[in-house]
């Protein structure tokens, strides 16, 4: 009696899990074959994610695909393998669904595999920043006999140097940090660039003079994007403001939104953000105003709201490093791709910009590709109104990657 | 604190508070039952990317609820499954559907990520009563989750405190040996409240992939479900503590902003702290209240929670 009870419980939850998951399977195809062994993980390992799921209560927020899930992605794929192809792995932050940083890097490895049929470049996600984690990752990439690993995001600096000391003869990209090796380069990209132009935008769009910009961190990084912004903001508008809100979090939608709204309701007019979901587009949608994407092109989400979005395309590097390395004639450097290189760019305006705006931002976006304009030219002041830079002078790559202030013309302060 | 506008803020801490007021009613209805699910969290992903898949294929969002409602609740029949039949420790299984729920939320969720919503609840202004000054604009020009959720909590309320069902469904969670010895069903209606709860989970996943936030990204939630962990707390197992518990996280996401907007110096790292610590507070102070009217220490919570119940065989 008792038996067949259960029994009958194991028959009806299995019919509803499939009949669920069919019904979520129609609802749209399903792109990577690799995947399922991640779902299979996640749920496999739930003794011993315990631990994971803990610091999530604690407040930390942390994707369940961590490691022990996705470790089984990359087993997956190199199974599938026929052994012959020049191995390229990438170790990335989010998931590859995040729409934002990580969704940029997995596009250009898509790009890779695709310009170069005999690469076989398999990826991690979510993969957290604590070296504990990252660098068995990394050492477990190396050895299974990837000739070149990418790891795309800062917290990686260490691990990577680290593992790169044991394999000599593999090497190492590190993305956003300062850290090299003779195995070892780094890159990183203009960001700055596309803002300075989204800045031109926006200045001449804004009807109440204030702009608002939801950031995530004050590092160099964000903090830098913000200067270039507004002073792409004040070359055509000297009377307008950015006011600036940090979130201290690269990813919570919710709480992004609820930051756009603050903004908004403190009467600006256009919102820039540097964060990885669009929800600052569609707050501005909701409330008939305009916006900027970030990383990748957000236009998607909220087209009439959006006017256009700062992307960095990685794809170009990542093809010219890997060549460098089958061909043998890789060398470590530090690369700081902008226009130039066609690493950067500003996607396409939206239809209401005007002409002349439009006109505006290809010049500056000319002169910038052939470096006959540099955004952070002096005469640069800061919100005390004491000079940085000097008229004339301009800043060194290494200025640049450590800006700590904020310029004229940005309203808001610095968390210390 | 000059410049902030006190009526926007409001209205914008009603809209954050919502998701987690869901979710928070939710798990209060499986806790009455002396159900514990931590999964809280993953069947809010669940929730949400069901929801927004079923809107993007059929255009409907009232469709996307109902599939919400049902990836909730099935997400939740696993839990109840494997604690109110086999036994299994409910934190652990609560934790485990966590991560089963972000698994299989990612997953399916892959190819919806970059889609804008086919359809999403907007704001609806209530005529005549969205007029009032200061409330029509704080609770009565919101989406249809929010005035669902009016509706909801007093609903909720009278049945646990009101209604035999609800007289049951507290018996079953206070003492399942007693309620079992009145012939009510522990198992059954331990499933029942698991499940119901798990579907209002899931609508606080809608509440977020098709009201304030129309798209799928992975890990949308953002620890929102952790938060109503602490909630249910804060609330003592009672929905109109629980609107108040969430609408005090959502005005603890507004004002951080119009704090900073309004160029008040308060540090963003204290002020994103504060929900929490704020939680932390609140445990504190109902428990040494709770312990002063009645002498001794007492949480307040259901007092078969989180244990397993099976009848002992006679003979």
């Amino acid at each position: 009696m008792k038996k067949s009870r259960s029994i009958s419980y194991v028959s009806a939850l299995a019919g509803l899990l499939m009949a669920l998951s069919l019904l979520l399977m129609a609802c749209g195809d399903n792109t990577a074959t690799t995947v399922p062994a991640t779902t299979a993980a996640a749920a496999a390992t739930t003794v011993a994610g315990t631990t994971v799921a803990a610091t999530t209560a604690a407040g930390v927020t942390v994707t369940s695909t961590t490691v022990a899930g996705v470790a089984a992605t990359t087993v997956a794929s190199t199974a599938a393998t026929s052994g012959e192809k020049f191995k390229v792995a990438f170790v990335y932050v989010g998931p590859i669904g995040d729409g934002g940083w990580t969704f940029a890097h997995e596009q250009a490895r898509l790009k890779l595999v695709k310009a170069l049929p005999n690469v076989e470049a398999t990826y991690i996600e979510s993969v957290e920043e604590t070296p504990s984690v990252a660098e068995p990752v990394i050492n477990e990439l190396a050895q299974k006999g990837n000739k070149i690993i990418f790891t795309t995001s800062f917290g990686y600096m260490d691990p990577t140097i680290n593992v790169a000391k044991k394999f000599p003869n593999v090497y190492f990209e590190h993305a956003t940090g300062y850290k090299t090796a003779a195995n070892v380069a780094v890159y990183q990209v203009r960001q700055y660039q596309p803002r300075y132009l989204a800045g031109i935008v926006a200045g001449k769009m804004t009807k109440s003079n204030i702009i608002g910009y939801v950031a995530a961190f004050p590092i160099p990084e964000v903090v830098g994007g913000i200067d270039a912004f507004t002073l792409g903001v004040r070359s055509v508008n000297p009377n307008a403001k950015v006011k600036v809100v940090w979130t201290n979090t690269w990813y919570d939608p919710g709480l992004e939104k609820t930051a756009a709204k603050s903004l908004l309701d403190a009467g600006a007019d256009i919102l820039a953000q540097h964060q990885d979901t669009p929800s600052t587009l569609q707050a501005a949608q909701e409330a008939g105003k305009y916006a900027f994407g970030n990383d990748s092109i957000m236009e998607s989400y909220a087209p009439k709201a959006h006017l256009a979005s700062p992307y960095w395309d990685w794809s170009l590097y990542y093809i010219d490093r890997v060549k460098a390395a089958m061909a043998g004639t890789w060398k470590t450097g530090s690369y700081f791709g902008g226009f130039k290189e066609g690493a950067v760019d500003l996607s396409p305006l939206n239809a209401a910009v005007p002409d002349d705006v439009k006109k505006l931002v290809d010049d500056k976006k000319a002169a910038m590709k052939a470096g006959t304009f540099d955004v952070y030219t002096g005469p640069i002041k800061d919100q005390t109104g004491a000079v940085k830079v000097a008229q004339g002078a301009s800043l060194s790559d290494e200025q640049i990657v450590s800006i700590d202030y904020f310029v004229e013309g940005v309203d808001g302060t610095i968390p210390k | 604190m000059a410049d902030i506008d006190l009526v926007k803020t409001l209205a914008t801490t009603v809209a954050a508070g919502t998701p987690v007021l869901y979710a928070t009613l939710g798990e209060i209805l499986t806790e009455r039952s002396g159900v514990l699910n931590l999964g809280l969290e993953g069947m809010l992903l669940v929730g949400g990317m069901g929801g927004f898949a079923a809107t993007t294929a059929t255009g409907n969002v009232f469709i996307g609820v109902l599939v919400s409602l049902a990836a909730g609740a099935a997400l939740a029949l696993i839990h109840a499954f494997f604690t109110c039949s086999i036994g299994v420790n409910q934190v652990v299984s609560g934790l485990s559907l966590t991560l089963v729920g972000t698994g299989v939320a990612s997953y399916f969720g892959k190819s919806l990520v970059g889609q804008a919503a086919k359809d999403s609840f907007q704001s609806l202004k209530i005529p005549v009563l969205s007029d009032l000054p200061v409330l029509g604009p704080i609770l009565f020009s919101q989406n249809l989750f929010v005035y669902f959720s009016f509706l909801l909590v007093p609903a909720l309320f009278f049945f646990i405190y009101r209604t035999r069902p609800g007289l049951n469904l507290r018996a079953v969670g206070e003492s399942p040996a007693t309620a079992d010895a009145q012939g009510i069903s522990v198992a059954g209606t331990r499933y029942l409240y698991t499940i119901a709860g798990g579907a209002l989970v899931g609508m606080g996943g809608a509440a977020i992939s098709l009201g304030s936030n129309p798209n799928w990204q992975e890990n949308i939630t953002a620890g929102r479900g952790w938060i109503a962990v602490g909630l249910v707390i804060f609330a003592l197992w009672n929905p109109w503590r629980a609107l108040v518990g969430a609408y005090l996280f959502g005005g603890m996401e507004a004002f951080q902003f119009s704090l900073q907007v309004a160029g008040v110096p308060v540090s963003s790292y204290f002020l994103r702290m504060l929900p929490y610590l704020l939680t932390i507070a609140a445990l504190v102070f109902t428990q040494w209240r709770l312990k002063d009217q009645t002498g001794r220490a007492s949480s307040a919570a259901p007092s078969g929670l989180g244990l397993f119940y099976l009848r002992r065989e006679r003979g």
